[in-house]
């Protein structure tokens, strides 16, 4: 999974903060690095911007693989078969786990687990937002691997050469175990779309009320996203959002094709001169509207989220104490 | 990990073991109450799909780590040490491998 959020404030209308123009030499030593294409590592000195940059961009990615858990995750108990239940539980729990591997990636730059987590859960901080969106047929489960991973992967595979080691790291795990997400789903829609024309229609309706909110993930377009200058420079992003956009639509409009569903874009065409597929408007006002929390999901999904962590600090104490105990034993035996 | 306010479980640093025979390497780190729950949960997060065959975990906070400062002083000095590699010596070709 993948976070949109990449030009998404947190608090909108916060800048980031002016980056001082009397360059120091520890600064001239860190904009060497990045104009050498070298990794930064967590001791080492970085502007302060950089730093709030990436605690913001990986945080949210964090918030979006642990939230991307509840839609999905919704299915498990109602998943058609044992086999696809086993695929679903495997899945979800990947998106646990790339969760995890992201929130310690952050964890590296001075924020803490529970600073974030706060984050999360008074909505200060932003996830996906395609995960405010219901999955409201099994066929959901499928076009989430298909389309929401496939366009988590075009993101994801440019990450995997961020500047920030622990970041980067972090994706090129994540990027291993995307692919057989993507793949579960696509042959899930496969097995489907050769069973009743019932089933056929749970797959388009799926793929009409997911194909626009897919494109979205990318973020809003190049003209209209003044950190991802920034972000480049820094190579914390590689490759544009418009570019990244176009290149799913390429590589998913044939792969549409072999299913046979119909993407729900009248203006999708291919554009000979370009050699790229043209494509209609993507409805922003609705974008920025689920962002601000207004999304049909929105506060189900932060509900949800915020009773699970609540239902679970018992856990997290009864362990804490457990140890305490174990440790003034170990103590007391010593003494 | 004795004041009795922490909160938040501490941090450790997890290294895996791909195959046997190979060295143990750093591959991230998770939060866990004591060492047997970081086993525990190193063997979930970091060895879904038989990545390892052994885990060590190593408290964070237990780490002395080098000074990025330090770095020209620590290993400059090597670079004009040459003669250190076995390709500084000039050996005929007669002799053959050595």
């Amino acid at each position: 999974m993948y976070t949109q959020a990449m030009d998404i404030p947190d608090e909108p209308g916060k800048k980031l903060a002016s980056v001082s123009t009397t360059v120091s030499d520890q600064e001239a030593a860190f904009e060497a690095r990045i104009d050498a294409d070298g990794r930064i590592e967590p001791q080492d000195w970085m502007p302060e911007a950089y730093r709030k940059t990436l605690v913001r961009q990986i945080s949210q990615h964090a918030h979006s693989e642990i939230v991307g858990m509840l839609p999905e995750g919704n299915w498990i108990s109602r998943a058609p078969s044992l086999k696809r239940k086993a695929i679903l539980i495997a899945k979800v729990q990947d998106e646990g786990g790339h969760g995890l591997y992201l929130y310690s990636a952050a964890e590296t730059l001075g924020t803490s687990r529970d600073q974030m987590l706060e984050g999360l859960h008074s909505g200060k901080a932003k996830y996906s937002s395609i995960f405010n969106y219901p999955t409201l047929n099994w066929a959901d489960v499928g076009v989430i691997g298909w389309l929401v991973d496939g366009a988590a992967i075009m993101n994801q595979i440019p990450l995997c050469r961020c500047s920030y080691g622990p970041y980067s790291r972090a994706m090129i795990r994540v990027c291993k175990e995307e692919s057989f997400h993507q793949r579960q789903g696509y042959e899930a829609l496969l097995v489907m779309m050769q069973g009743t024309e019932a089933q056929k229609a749970m797959v388009q309706d799926a793929v009409n009320r997911l194909w626009w909110k897919c494109l979205a993930m990318f973020g809003p377009p190049d003209s209209d996203s003044p950190h991802s200058a920034q972000g480049m420079r820094w190579g914390i992003k590689r490759i544009s959002n418009d570019e990244l956009r176009q290149k799913f639509i390429d590589a998913t409009v044939p792969q549409a094709k072999v299913l046979g569903v119909t993407l729900p874009d009248p203006d999708l065409k291919w554009n000979e001169e370009r050699q790229h597929h043209d494509y209609g408007q993507i409805d922003w006002q609705e974008f920025w509207n689920t962002v601000e929390g207004n999304g049909p999901c929105n506060k189900e999904r932060l509900a949800t989220r915020v009773k699970a962590h609540n239902d679970g600090q018992w856990v997290r104490d009864a362990a804490l104490a457990y140890t305490r105990k174990q440790q003034q034993r170990a103590q007391k035996e010593a003494a | 990990m004795n004041t009795p306010a922490l909160k938040e479980w501490p941090l450790w640093e997890v290294f895996v073991r791909s195959k046997q025979g190979l060295e143990h390497k750093h591959c991230g780190s998770l939060h866990a109450a004591d060492a047997a729950q970081a086993l525990h949960m190193a063997r979930d997060v970091y060895t879904r799909r038989q990545e390892g065959v052994s885990i060590w975990v190593v408290p964070s906070a237990a780490i002395t780590a080098s000074n990025p400062d330090d770095k020209g002083e620590l290993f400059d000095p090597a670079a004009d040490k040459i003669y250190r590699h076995p390709t500084f010596y000039e050996i005929p070709e007669e002799v053959g491998h050595m």
